[in-house]
């Protein structure tokens, strides 16, 4: 018998209440709990990004932490990113630059890039590339994103 | 990943180290390694899951009479936002630079990086080189007391160490390297990011009238557990560092390491690493 553990935390934005398993693993509890499907399940293992949300403003992958270390603690997921104004405007640079291929990495990548430009407005390249070292995807070559992220980043400096 | 028990998230060191007396605990801290391990399988957890993020003493970087204290909780990237331990043990500094990816940084922990005591541990080989203590806490008799051990007695094997199961590591201690001390963290793997390492090298000393001093070499990945090399050191200390000396102590690294053949690299290979590596980083610290 597994125990549970009574968690609370904001999850974009909102106060939530929870009773989960003390074996679940955040990104089980977002997807299969919250019916947030916008974090993706892919390595399972931290190597792939692919379930990087936002815990108290820093990036981790939801995959490596146990939903009832969340208790008490600040999530943001793509969901919450995508509606913020750094999120219109690195989801419109993807789509112009066309960064999304099969899609499967996107979500990580935006939350990683928000973070990752809050940290450094104005990114250069090199900046860039070494943030977004632990989102791994398989279709564009990267280029596109990098050139995505880095017309959010010029435009967010800008603001 | 086998069923937890009861699940504990202590709010002091006290607590942690009384639940720590009474059961069988696993601890949980960034949850980087426990996680991938319990769900692969090569970690059975105990009945007791004890969350010790919550526990204040556990975290911190500073310095007091020439120790750096640096907590068990600290992250990668705390660490690497420190002034005190970019310049004062940039070793262990660029050791956090190399590690993993920002979104493993910004949740690991460099106690978990050493109670997890793997053989290619990231910040192991310059913890060993700037010669860290680990402080450990525990209430035998129902005090918490305090002990103190060299990390170059603390690994013990691929995973093992000298922690006792009712033990809690509560930080790091490391005495500031003498004035004047440079030191060069090397690390190979295929890709900067996420790999483990294929060999390690942290190499530092101080350079007096032109030859070193207070030689300290430690590898990793070429050993059962990261290693202090004491005859690499031996074949520089007090030596200038010309291309006979490097060659010696090229020599003397092959001498003392033991590396396997795995599916990162062959034996073969991490021999030549050492060899053409420890030269680059012995080289490098006789400039600075």
């Amino acid at each position: 018998m597994s125990a549970n553990c009574e968690i609370e935390f904001t999850l974009n934005g909102v106060r939530r209440r929870l009773t989960v398993p003390a074996q679940m693993s955040t990104l089980e509890m977002l997807r299969e709990r919250l019916g947030l499907r916008g974090t993706k399940y892919a390595c399972g293992e931290g190597e792939c990004g692919a379930c990087t949300i936002l815990v108290d403003g820093a990036t981790q992958n939801s995959c490596l932490m146990f939903a009832a270390d969340c208790d008490g603690r600040d999530l943001v997921t793509v969901e919450g990113v995508a509606a913020s104004g750094l999120g219109e405007r690195l989801r419109d640079a993807f789509v112009a630059n066309g960064a999304v291929q099969c899609g499967f990495c996107t979500p990580g990548l935006m939350v990683q890039a928000s973070h990752l430009i809050e940290q450094h407005p104005g990114a250069d390249e090199a900046t860039i590339r070494r943030g977004i070292e632990g989102n791994l995807c398989r279709c564009t070559g990267y280029r596109k994103i990098i050139d995505a992220i880095h017309e959010a980043a010029k435009a967010k400096a800008h603001e | 990943m086998n069923p937890i028990e009861s699940y504990r998230a202590p709010r002091s060191l006290d607590e942690a180290a009384e639940i720590l007396r009474t059961g069988n605990v696993t601890v949980l801290a960034g949850g980087t390694d426990v996680m991938p391990q319990a769900n692969a399988g090569r970690l059975r957890l105990q009945p007791v899951l004890m969350n010790v993020r919550r526990v204040a003493e556990l975290g911190g970087i500073a310095e007091e009479a020439g120790v750096v204290r640096i907590g068990a909780l600290t992250t990668m990237t705390e660490l690497l936002a420190s002034a005190l331990v970019r310049e004062r043990i940039g070793l262990l500094w660029q050791a956090c630079d190399h590690f993993a990816s920002d979104q493993i940084r910004n949740a690991a922990t460099l106690g978990g990086n050493v109670c997890n005591a793997s053989p290619a541990g990231d910040t192991l080989v310059p913890l060993l080189a700037l010669e860290a203590r680990a402080l450990l806490a525990s209430k035998p008799d129902g005090r918490l007391e305090m002990r103190r051990v060299p990390l170059e007695q603390f690994f013990t094997g691929p995973g093992r160490t000298a922690r006792k199961a009712s033990e809690l590591l509560a930080a790091i201690e490391i005495p500031l390297p003498p004035e004047g001390f440079a030191g060069e963290f090397y690390k190979h793997g295929a890709r900067p990011a996420l790999d483990i390492a294929t060999i390690s090298i942290a190499a530092g000393a101080r350079r007096e009238a032109g030859v070193l001093r207070g030689v300290r070499v430690a590898f990793g990945a070429v050993a059962p557990t990261p290693m202090r090399a004491r005859r690499t050191e031996a074949a520089l200390e007090g030596r200038a560092p010309d291309a006979a000396t490097l060659e010696a102590a090229a020599a003397a690294a092959e001498a003392e390491i033991h590396p396997i053949s795995d599916v990162r690299a062959s034996d073969w290979y991490r021999r030549e690493l050492v060899r053409n590596m420890l030269k680059r980083a012995m080289s490098h610290v006789g400039k600075l």
